[in-house]
């Protein structure tokens, strides 16, 4: 056990002085902060300047059309034709104009002219001219209360139940989304750094010969579990401050930019499922990539053999389109319970649905159950190729000795 | 440091050990024992099997079958402690100085290292000035004394030396001839394995050369050399020595002349001609064959022409 303790310490300090570590896990907290800071920055600019003043010309063939020219920073002004239009909108008089022609009211076309290119007509400018149409037609003939609502009909608001008709903590939608996106991204992240750490590293020591005087020191049980516990709290250390920090940026996300991004919290059970999901990933992971580090006779090769498993974790990125639309297809709840899958889908999935338990305790079970069944193989590999140099075996040289084993 | 084997007098014991890979028999039905502060040399050609040997006595690899016991006792998980394992593939971290690596090292054969003590070694191999230096930075001879020092840092009482001697120049491999004597003198049970038969020659007090996985010699040093004893006689002279009465062959050794005797023929007998002749002798020495021949007969005689 001591053993254990002393390796366990070596590969956890080793790991959390390096670079690369100390990069991966500020990068993602201070580029969060960064965004938040550059778009307060920018709306601290915007809230100075004073609104500009759109003006836009309109040309009124079938006539009727005078009142309610004023919406918001959108002023409408009437012209004397269409050239004396365009002359007022080359001398800089008006920025645009559009021509309300004589069969209008049954074809309801409008031409609208301007001297800039754009993406598309702005908002403001549209719902002015809307509005200003809907106004005009319908000026006198209803009362003023029955226009707006035939302007707009409808303000959307969609909540969701829980069986028993309360309103369910987790609302769906684009917020909802967000977070369990990017941080499935994170989980995948911190789960293939860990074990790709580990994976170099046992790639090295073999690589530098150290792994026998090692060896000769302890067993590769003992190796291979101090490794594994030592980067395993090393990538625990990263998700917990990418968490902490996570919860402080969708909090100043949620006030100081607003709008889409108001209703941005993480809720606590999202929290520690995230948690659960990255020891089970990084544990599975982390015996694959131990498995296929001592198989390679270079850590170039182990790194190679490892890209099959890595390819099957992000195999849900490949469906996320799917995952997103329908996340509670047959193809969803098979990548949920799949244990190479489940960390990522699980995560992706909880943004969007409510996961039923039986999926969860299912999927984490077959997890465990894997992992137990990876560590009684990978203890047979690392007996076999841990001292085996020069050159990886062929897959069927592989199989073989593990039968022997 | 001889704590847990003193009941017995025999530091290792290896009882008809087999092992396997695939179709490939390795090891072979081999025994031997080591006794307490002997220096044993295990020998034999390129993949004869002594890696794997050692590997076995060492728990890294379980044999198929039969037995190991050291100190007088089974693997046990302390016994590693207790054993320095200097590996024929070897290496260290790279990046960690060298104090740092003969810590952690000591660290994992379970105890703690005093700077004193890294100072002490260091200063003693002549080493103390690179003690904060990386191990990338070090040469390869360097790198190698560093890896004895790792081998003997917990104080073992068992030594296990695999090609100690491979890609050492030969100061550094005087100054590690040296040290595996001084942990002789210090009581020390020393094996150790090579391929280049006058470091045997010089160290050992026993011998096991194995070639393709079994036994072909094992035995003290003296007893196998009398054992391969050829007819003949090593003599340097000065002046003409003509033609010797009963010598079938001479042959011209780098110190000496090599002289093969018939039957008939005892060295007493050249030695009486050469008195008779006046020749002037400055050494006359029964032929006993070097460890090498004796090796390249029985390895060349196998069909395994590797040195």
């Amino acid at each position: 056990m001591n053993k254990i303790k002393t390796i366990f310490k070596y590969e956890l300090f080793t790991t959390i002085k390096r670079k690369s570590f100390i990069l991966m896990t500020l990068a993602f907290p201070l580029l969060g902060f960064l965004i938040i800071g550059g778009f307060s920055l920018i709306q601290g600019t915007d809230g100075e300047t004073p609104i500009e003043e759109i003006k836009v010309g309109y040309v009124d063939e079938p006539g009727g059309f005078d009142n309610h020219l004023t919406y918001g920073n959108v002023t409408l002004i009437p012209q004397e034709g269409q050239q004396a239009a365009f002359d007022n909108m080359t001398e800089g008089v008006i920025s645009q104009y559009f021509v309300i022609p004589e069969n209008y009211m049954t074809t309801g076309n409008v031409t609208r002219y301007t001297l800039t290119r754009e993406l598309d007509v702005s908002s403001q400018v549209y719902y002015a001219i809307e509005r200003f149409l809907v106004n005009n037609i319908l000026e006198g003939k209803v009362d003023s209360s029955i226009v707006d609502r035939v302007a707009s009909p409808l303000y959307l608001s969609s909540i969701t139940l829980t069986p028993e008709g309360g309103e369910s903590g987790q609302q769906g939608g684009f917020t909802s989304f967000i977070v369990p996106y990017i941080f499935s991204i994170l989980l995948i992240m911190a789960i293939f750094t860990s074990s790709g750490f580990l994976l170099q590293g046992l790639g090295e020591e073999k690589e530098n010969r150290v792994m026998e005087i090692l060896l000769s020191s302890v067993s590769s049980t003992q190796l291979i579990t101090g490794k594994v516990l030592g980067l395993g709290v090393a990538g625990l250390i990263q998700v917990v401050v990418w968490l902490i920090s996570a919860k402080f940026i969708a909090e100043m996300a949620s006030t100081s930019i607003g709008g889409l991004l108001s209703g941005l919290t993480i809720a606590t059970d999202f929290l520690i499922i995230g948690v659960i999901y990255f020891i089970l990933g990084y544990l599975l992971f982390a015996i694959i990539m131990a498995g296929a580090g001592s198989i390679g006779a270079t850590a170039r090769e182990s790194q190679q053999f490892s890209t099959v498993f890595t390819l099957l974790a992000v195999v849900p990125f490949f469906f996320i389109a799917h995952i997103m639309e329908f996340p509670d297809s047959g193809l969803s709840q098979f990548f949920t319970i799949f244990p190479l899958t489940a960390p990522l889908t699980v995560i992706m999935r909880m943004g969007i649905t409510d996961i039923p338990t039986w999926q969860l305790i299912t999927s984490m079970a077959l997890m465990i159950l894997t992992i137990i069944g990876s560590i009684f193989l990978a203890g047979k590999i690392f007996r076999t190729f841990l001292l085996m140099y020069g050159k990886t075996p062929k897959l069927g040289e592989i199989i073989r000795m593990l039968r022997q084993a | 440091m001889m704590n847990n084997g003193q009941m017995s007098a025999i530091a290792v014991d290896v009882k008809n050990i087999y092992k396997t890979y695939g179709k490939k028999t390795v090891v072979s039905d081999v025994s031997f024992s080591v006794g307490k502060g002997e220096v044993f040399g295990l020998i034999g050609p390129n993949g004869a099997g002594k890696t794997t040997t050692i590997r076995m006595m060492m728990d890294i690899i379980k044999p198929d079958s039969g037995d190991v016991y050291v100190l007088g006792e089974k693997f046990r998980e302390d016994t590693k402690n207790k054993i320095g394992y200097l590996p024929e593939e070897r290496g260290l971290y790279k990046k960690q100085t060298v104090s740092e690596t003969l810590k952690y090292m000591a660290s994992l054969k379970g105890i703690t290292v005093t700077d004193e003590r890294i100072d002490e070694m260091l200063e003693h191999v002549g080493m103390l000035p690179h003690k904060n230096k990386k191990i990338e930075e070090m040469s390869r001879g360097m790198g190698q004394l560093i890896q004895f020092l790792v081998t003997v840092i917990h104080n073992p009482a068992l030594v296990i030396l695999d090609e100690p001697f491979a890609g050492l120049d030969p100061v550094n491999t005087e100054l590690l001839k040296g040290l595996i004597l001084e942990l002789k003198e210090q009581g020390k049970s020393i094996i150790f394995s090579t391929h280049q038969m006058n470091q045997v020659e010089e160290l050992c007090d026993r011998l096991f050369m194995i070639n393709k996985g079994t036994e072909v010699l094992y035995g003290k040093l003296d007893d196998i050399k009398h054992q391969y004893r050829e007819n003949s006689v090593f003599i340097t002279y000065e002046g003409n020595i003509g033609s010797l009465k009963g010598v079938t062959e001479s042959r011209q050794r780098d110190e000496y002349t090599e002289f093969f005797l018939d039957s008939n023929t005892t060295p007493q007998d050249i030695l009486q001609q050469l008195i008779d002749r006046r020749v002037t002798v400055n050494r006359f020495e029964i032929g006993t064959p070097s460890l090498h021949e004796i090796f390249i007969r029985i390895a060349g005689v196998n069909g395994d022409g590797d040195e």
